[in-house]
């Protein structure tokens, strides 16, 4: 059964191309995409996931305020019910020239599973996607 | 001389229409107090008799009666979603597209609480849905557990998740809960398909509503009543903006109908952005959408519509008035067969009617949000955009009877003060003076050329 999940770009920030790129990137590896485009709230995505079902949340920002957009996502989809869910986000998370890891782990701590710098491969994703997909399933048999 | 008779059996008058269909023309209309209580042929036959003696010399044969019906309370609904913006709104689009009196919405899993409310309301059909196809199963399979065990008598409509029919059905069965299944009203996000549950929801209403409602003796006269009035006039406003194979529409149109209790708007249009540059988002409207606001009226509704829109809109729409408006308001809502004779009573009465066009299109249609981003601002649509609507159609008793309906539905239209509601800009305005609208609706299940070239024959320049 197809994995599904809920793509977007998160906040004021309507950067379509990138998205479109992903859509067809993840589509293209067998996944139902549920694209929800640009300029999508927090609540877009938890709502979208919630009558979805969906099994991952994929969160784009492109404008430098994405540490301000996704702060409080994780703790929202606990209350929406969306237990466990997946939560990747990758773009141009914040403003300047800052160090990496320092910003990773600011969004590892804000509950996201996988964060990605502007330039990533795709395809580093979709393996990604295939190991945390596959390690829930099993949590969930066992 | 080959006729077909058309009746609509409403809360208040049982109105009767007689077509010739050869010529396409109104031979005779009438109307009487509809007796739901006792026997609703009682009015009815009253009405035939007149209509009878109206066209006695013209030996017209009627070969179909058809009609539709909002006695009774109406189709009264609820509908059941999951997420509030998302299927529970889908679905509510499509029960008010099947012309049906919204009781209440309820989202997520039903609680024992929404249980005892809905019980409470009795309504006609219960419209269970939730989830997109593929997606949430847990909550519509809750629901209809819910329902199963606390509501075995309802009527369900069930348009969710399409990979939880199979196990609701079997729940239902089970129960022997009267159902049918429609396709869901939201199959992907954001996308809604409201069209096969509104044909769900008219067929439960011919099948079980007209008996639970003592009405199925009027099928003996009649061929069937085929659908809720407000549904009757969705549909002859679909007809008429698109037209048949064999003639075309007039085009987008917005039809407005004023009551006693609520006013209604329908729109027939896609409602896409006007202006390059606009995303839209949200839900997709329904091409044919009716919204009622059940607090906007012109007699039970007199107060919340002052409520609503505040005595300084209606004190904009009328210059001197010997009432204080409050107190007319109040009075006319105690009194809601009074009937305006005097030019201060009908000059109050026309400024209530435009307070409640003004709100009932700002609220019918969609409107722009600019949102600041750091590339300067940018805009949102959610909604529809009526602003190039090429036609605007008023019905309904106050603006049938009004002299100037055309300033009455003027209220209605787009302004700079508000330019962020799409309104109609500068769309021709007509009038369906004879009445005709829910007759025509009727008419083109069976005979749309005939009814499409009546209508435009009959509703005609403010």
């Amino acid at each position: 059964m197809k994995k599904t999940m809920v793509l977007g770009v998160i906040g004021a920030d309507c950067h379509a191309v990138g998205n479109k790129i992903l859509d067809y990137v993840f589509t293209e590896a067998g996944y139902n995409v549920v694209n929800i485009g640009v300029l999508s709230s927090q609540e877009d995505f938890i709502n979208a996931a919630v009558e979805t079902n969906a099994d991952v949340i994929v969160v784009s920002s492109l404008y430098g305020h994405g540490e301000m957009d996704c702060r409080g996502l994780r703790e929202k989809c606990d209350e929406a019910g969306l237990k466990d869910i997946l939560l990747y986000v990758g773009g141009n998370l914040v403003v300047g020239k800052q160090d990496w890891e320092p910003v990773k782990k600011r969004f590892l701590d804000m509950g996201f599973d996988r964060v990605y710098p502007s330039g990533s491969d795709p395809k580093d994703a979709i393996a990604d996607l295939e190991s945390d997909l596959n390690n829930a399933l099993c949590a969930a048999n066992f | 001389m080959d006729g077909v008779l058309l009746i609509d059996f409403g809360s208040t008058y049982t109105k009767l229409t007689a077509v010739d269909i050869d010529n396409k023309e109104i031979i005779a209309t009438s109307k009487s107090i509809t007796t739901v209580d006792q026997d609703i042929m009682i009015g009815f036959k009253k009405a035939y008799e007149e209509i009878q003696h109206k066209i006695y010399n013209k030996n017209i044969n009627f070969i179909d009666k058809l009609a539709c019906s909002s006695a009774a309370g109406g189709l009264k609904m609820v509908a059941i979603g999951l997420v509030p913006e998302l299927t529970v709104e889908a679905a509510k689009r499509a029960a008010l597209g099947a012309g049906a009196r919204i009781l209440g919405v309820y989202s997520y899993e039903l609680t024992r609480g929404d249980i005892e409310d809905i019980a409470l309301k009795s309504p006609d059909i219960i419209l269970l849905s939730g989830g997109t196809d593929g997606g949430n199963k847990e909550c519509i399979l809750y629901n209809a557990q819910m329902i199963s065990k606390y509501l075995k008598d309802s009527i369900v409509v069930i348009a969710g998740n399409k990979n939880a029919t199979d196990e609701i059905e079997d729940i239902f069965n089970e129960q022997d809960i009267y159902y049918k299944v429609a396709d869901n009203v939201m199959p992907r996000l954001n996308v809604i398909n409201v069209e096969p549950a509104r044909e769900a929801i008219r067929k439960v209403f011919m099948e079980k509503i007209i008996e639970a409602k003592g009405m199925s003796n009027a099928e003996k006269y009649i061929n069937g009543i085929l659908m809720p009035t407000p549904a009757a006039v969705l549909k002859a406003a679909r007809l008429l903006a698109d037209g048949t194979s064999k003639e075309d529409g007039i085009g987008d149109v917005l039809v407005l109908d004023i009551g006693g209790a609520t006013t209604d708007v329908h729109s027939i249009g896609y409602g896409e952005p006007s202006t390059s540059g606009v995303t839209v988002r949200g839900l997709q409207e329904p091409y044919a959408k009716r919204t009622v606001e059940g607090d906007l009226g012109m007699r039970v509704s007199a107060m919340s519509l002052l409520e609503a829109v505040g005595e300084k809109t209606i004190k904009r729409y009328i210059s001197e008035t010997p009432f204080n408006i409050e107190e007319r308001c109040r009075n006319l809502q105690s009194n809601v067969n009074s009937i305006p004779c005097t030019k201060d009573e009908i000059e109050f009465d026309e400024a209530m009617a435009r307070a409640a066009t003004y709100m009932a299109v700002k609220r019918h249609v969609g409107f722009i949000e600019s949102v600041y981003t750091p590339m300067g601002a940018i805009y949102s649509q959610v909604g529809k955009d009526l602003m190039s609507c090429r036609y605007m159609i008023g019905t309904g008793g106050v603006l049938v009877h009004s002299k100037t309906p055309k300033d009455i539905l003027k209220a209605g239209l787009f302004t700079n003060e508000e330019a962020q509601y799409l309104k109609p800009k500068n769309p021709e305005i007509l009038i369906d003076k004879d009445y005709i609208l829910s007759a025509m609706g009727l008419l083109s299940e069976k005979y749309p050329n005939e009814a499409l070239s009546i209508m435009k024959k009959y509703i005609v320049n403010a």
